[in-house]
């Protein structure tokens, strides 16, 4: 789905965490080029 | 055996409009606006006694049961309680003057000058505190000339302290070349330890417990006390034990961020059921940090800034008084390296697992304290309603287990949460302000059990890309029920 595309993920604390969305967007092709999860609280 | 049990539990709000301008987004916020913020800023504090009557801090401080929150229309802010009270049944709302007063008792370093004027009404601020009318408060009343404070503001890396928009005194740096020393973290680390001590002093006076009497304190405040060779190796339970005459306790500081309540509990717990020691406190300080953190969403929204507090926290842990609620350390939840950061997973460690093990459901627990957030202060910045979120994250794993049905989740939510009521200050709002609530429900046979769970974010660190989390139960005492 996300094949040749490239991947700028922000994850959060209470919802999905970055690494978790990084796992599933390489799944489907994508090139995760920066990953991470904050704290909005 | 018996269970260790918190014996009393003491909470504290400090009103420090001043500050705000010092919390780490205010400040950065200021540094790169083309436009002078800080007038904007000012124009949206509150005053102490808005404050004082603001709903959710009446909450924190034990004057009002969080389930009322229910029953008041938001925005609360707009429907303060007329004629509200800064003591409360677990602490009390201080107010800026008297917290400068207690800021310069608990200054062992000259770190803060205020001016000569002021010096003696903040310490006459504090002695009217009944919690200060008699204690030896020093030379706290010493001022100095306004030009020596501008000197060392123009020259000398000194901050500024401002009182109802005007300079009355500064904060030093202690050392030229250490950043770990520089004005704004020690201004961070003694603000945590004077909190800490005034919550201190509260959980004592509420326990009836002599200072003498504390064997080991641990601090759960988040503040990184240390110099330029061990940043945030030190420690704040020594400090603010010694200002409340805790002479026969040693202490050390609990790091786990927003999660650091609930691990100093748990074990505080432990050393108490080993027999190690038998009176063990845990204290937080308030948060300069995380003062205004959610500013900007309140000016767009043209709302009271509302993160104008400072919070502390106080809990004694002792062995049972065949009364109190007992810690359940069979109900311990953790959330291990191997769990995986998905919130279903941290849910399962720190809800469903503990609960397996000591044979309940989820819905055989009558109240959960989770992140205890106030939603007036994260909504507004699209931060979501963090208590509201974690409850029905609680109700989605009871449907999954068949407990309740999916459409039953909001009534879950009900019976079995409450409203966010704390300040946004990291590890205050960790599950813990509800324990007082709590203990006193279960003592009053309004409740028998209640389960607190608190997550921690642990990657804020980089140095692991781990959530964390811990949980644990309390229930009533097993002789009351006999």
């Amino acid at each position: 789905m996300f094949n040749g595309k490239k991947a700028i993920i922000l994850g959060e604390r209470d919802g999905v965490p970055g690494p978790a969305i990084a796992a599933c967007m390489e799944a489907a092709g994508a090139e995760v080029i920066f990953a991470v999860t904050e704290c909005f609280v | 055996m018996s269970s260790p049990i918190i014996k009393a539990c003491a909470y504290t709000l400090f009103h420090v409009p001043s500050f705000v301008r010092y919390g780490s987004k205010p400040t950065r916020e200021e540094s790169n606006s083309p436009q002078p913020l800080l007038p904007l800023i000012e124009k949206h504090l509150r005053s102490f006694e808005e404050a004082v009557e603001y709903p959710p801090n009446q909450v924190f401080i034990g004057n009002l049961h969080p389930d009322r929150l229910n029953d008041i229309e938001q925005p609360w802010y707009d429907h303060l309680l007329k004629g509200a009270s800064r003591d409360g049944v677990y602490g009390e709302i201080m107010p800026e003057e008297e917290f400068f007063g207690l800021l310069k008792l608990a200054d062992e370093f000259d770190l803060i000058w205020f001016e000569k004027e002021y010096a003696p009404i903040f310490q006459q601020k504090l002695r009217g505190n009944p919690l200060f009318g008699k204690i030896d408060l020093g030379k706290t009343d010493k001022g100095v000339d306004m030009d020596r404070i501008q000197e060392k503001v123009a020259g000398q890396e000194s901050l500024p302290l401002y009182h109802q928009g005007r300079v009355v005194g500064c904060f030093h740096r202690h050392h030229e070349q250490d950043d770990s020393l520089k004005a704004q973290v020690l201004m961070e680390n003694l603000m945590a330890k004077a909190s800490g001590a005034l919550v201190l002093k509260h959980l004592l006076k509420r326990s009836q417990v002599s200072p003498e009497e504390i064997d080991f304190i641990l601090s759960c405040s988040e503040e990184a006390v240390g110099d330029r060779y061990n940043r945030g190796g030190g420690s704040l339970s020594k400090a603010i034990g010694e200002m409340c005459g805790c002479v026969n306790a040693t202490g050390c500081d609990i790091k786990a961020f927003c999660a650091a309540p609930i691990y100093a509990i748990v074990n505080a717990a432990g050393l108490v059921k080993s027999g190690v020691f038998k009176s063990v406190v845990v204290v937080g300080g308030g948060c300069l940090a995380k003062l205004g953190m959610k500013f900007k969403g309140h000016i767009t929204n043209d709302m009271p800034i509302l993160e104008d507090v400072l919070g502390g926290i106080a809990f004694l842990v002792t062995e049972d008084d065949g009364e109190s609620p007992i810690i359940r350390l069979d109900s311990v939840g953790k959330h291990d390296i191997g769990s995986g950061s998905a919130q279903q997973n941290i849910m399962e460690s720190l809800v469903s697992k503990p609960l397996d093990r000591i044979g309940k459901k989820i819905t055989e627990v009558d109240k959960y304290g989770t992140e205890m957030h106030n939603p007036e202060v994260t909504v507004p910045s699209g931060s979501g309603n963090v208590p509201l979120n974690n409850y029905r994250m609680i109700g989605a794993l009871a449907v999954l287990r068949k407990e309740i049905e999916r459409g039953e989740i909001d009534r879950f939510v009900l019976q079995h949460g409450m409203p966010g009521f704390s300040p946004t200050q990291g590890h205050i709002p960790a599950a813990v302000p509800f324990l007082g609530h709590a203990i006193d429900a279960i003592k009053q046979g309004e409740m028998t059990n209640a389960m607190f769970v608190s997550k921690g974010s642990l990657f804020l660190g980089r140095m692991s890309q781990l959530s964390d989390g811990m949980s644990f139960l309390i229930e009533e005492n097993p002789a009351k029920k006999a």
